[in-house]
């Protein structure tokens, strides 16, 4: 997405919701302008900052850990047939689950706190990557391992020259892919049991004060977020992998 | 040098490739394993190679059993065997990088490894200079086998394995390998085994030929190609000769 294109969809946004809210002219439907203004001085004057940091920290602890687990897991089914006829069938019975139904029993069993919220955002990202990791590592040509075992090679040198690597675009697809849902997840996870999170603020404002253009600054805050983690990933995509972006 | 002694060598689907196989080859030999597909060239080379293991018999070399890939060997493929996310030189370094990873262990490492070995002119050696940096696909099949050949050479190996290197190649490219081939096993003194299934890349290459026929292979039939390594061999009517001859003897199996 080029820079141009992006304030261009921004701008367009923009656009549609001033039409909407002259058109509607309701409480529940501020201008953008003044949604605009509410946020950054929620920003300056801080009491949206605490619910940044504690969504932000929900969304990338449970990232690392997911990657922590899924890449190496991902890593042994993919080049070990034998496991991965094994659990294959596990994976996929549980991965096509949309994961948001577990969200309840998750707050039961985990209670109150950080834990359960991040549990719940680890598991949507444990199988993307997991399944996106395992395929990499499978679809690796027999021929590369072969004439990298020629040179010397055995497992561990494999893993470290071959299939780490190999694995590291698959994580990245992955997270792409799921940090949306993961941002999504954040908000429903945090409207249970916690004081702290932008799904919090955005209820809160929204159901209990009915402080709507509050309620839209946190939702801009939580786009903002998946936006930044999306951009993130692209540039580390960039970083770590140029050679898939050369001609 | 390469022992193969009454070897047998089954696919797990039950088709028996060899069945008391044996085969000699000496010290800085050059041999061409020839034979049409499905004929266990492949598999040959992966024995040699150390890859694959008969269930009778053993393969010697140096008089010592192979039994895991043996550090002074190098095997070139068709395929290449590049690491697509790493450059022409990190790629040519690869050997030289997995040495240092282990450490001379004797297993994956020769014992008597000394770093140091220079990898810039290998690749200048094989004119890859300029594309040290490129990935593997941003240049051509035959800088891509080029990139694999320094990789292989930078370690000094003694024994050299190709299984069907050029045959993806166009003609000019082709020919310009095998040449370069050829010069590399006379200035590095090697011992070279070339699978391939065109009769011409034989005759090129092999000092000696090896044809292997439909499954099993249970005897050796070697065709003695001294001319082979003169300069413009190819354009002789002793090369136009021994290549009817090998296509004859290929025909006379089907």
């Amino acid at each position: 997405m080029k820079r141009r294109e992006l304030i261009f969809a921004i701008l367009v946004i923009l656009a549609v919701w001033q039409a909407a809210a002259m058109l509607i002219r309701q409480p529940i439907l501020p201008s953008p302008l003044v949604v605009i203004l509410v946020f950054f001085q929620e920003l300056v004057n801080g009491s949206m900052i605490p619910h940044v940091l504690a969504s932000l920290w929900r969304v990338l602890i449970s990232t690392l850990l997911a990657i922590a687990t899924a890449a190496p897991l991902g890593l042994i089914l993919g080049q070990s047939q034998r496991f991965n006829s094994l659990f294959s069938p596990v994976i996929y019975i549980l991965y096509p689950i949309p994961k948001v139904v577990f969200v309840p029993i998750i707050l039961l069993l985990f209670g109150i706190g950080d834990f359960p919220k991040i549990v719940i955002i680890f598991i949507i990202l444990f199988f993307q990557i997991l399944v996106l990791v395992r395929d990499q590592a499978a679809a690796i040509r027999p021929e590369l391992i072969q004439s990298v075992r020629s040179l010397g090679a055995g497992r561990r040198a494999l893993f470290r020259f071959v299939y780490i690597p190999a694995s590291v675009p698959a994580i990245l697809t992955a997270l792409r892919q799921s940090v949306g849902t993961a941002v999504a997840v954040l908000y429903i996870a945090e409207l249970f049991a916690t004081q702290k999170g932008l799904g919090y603020y955005i209820y809160y404002n929204g159901s209990t004060l009915f402080d709507y253009a509050s309620m839209y600054a946190g939702i801009i805050a939580l786009s903002l977020m998946g936006l930044i983690l999306y951009f993130s990933v692209d540039w580390l995509e960039r970083r770590l992998c140029p050679w898939q972006f050369v001609h | 040098m390469i022992r193969f002694s009454s070897i047998t060598y089954t696919y797990p689907n039950g088709l028996s490739i060899f069945k008391e196989f044996s085969w000699h080859v000496e010290r800085g030999e050059a041999w061409a394993v020839l034979g049409p597909s499905g004929c266990g060239k492949t598999t040959l080379l992966y024995l040699l190679a150390g890859l694959r293991f008969p269930s009778c018999g053993q393969v010697l070399i140096d008089g010592s059993p192979l039994i895991r890939p043996r550090p002074e060997t190098g095997l070139i493929l068709q395929d290449y065997g590049l690491l697509p996310w790493a450059s022409v030189r990190q790629n040519a370094e690869l050997g030289l990088r997995l040495r240092s990873f282990y450490g001379p262990d004797g297993k994956h490492v020769p014992q008597d490894f000394q770093t140091g070995a220079d990898v810039l002119s290998w690749l200048d050696r094989l004119g890859l200079s300029d594309f040290q940096g490129k990935y593997p696909s941003q240049i051509s099949g035959g800088q891509r086998q080029r990139t694999a050949i320094a990789r292989t050479l930078a370690l000094n190996p003694d024994l050299l394995l190709m299984d069907e290197p050029f045959s993806s190649l166009d003609a000019p490219t082709r020919e310009s390998l095998q040449m370069l081939t050829q010069e590399l096993w006379a200035e590095n003194q090697l011992t070279l085994v070339i699978v391939t299934h065109a009769i011409e890349e034989a005759a090129i290459l092999g000092h000696k030929i090896l044809l292997l026929n439909q499954p099993p292979n249970t005897s050796t039939r070697v065709i003695e190609n001294p001319g082979s390594f003169q300069p413009d061999f190819r354009y002789t009517s002793a090369y136009t000769a021994l290549c009817r001859e090998l296509h004859l003897q290929m025909e006379s199996e089907k």
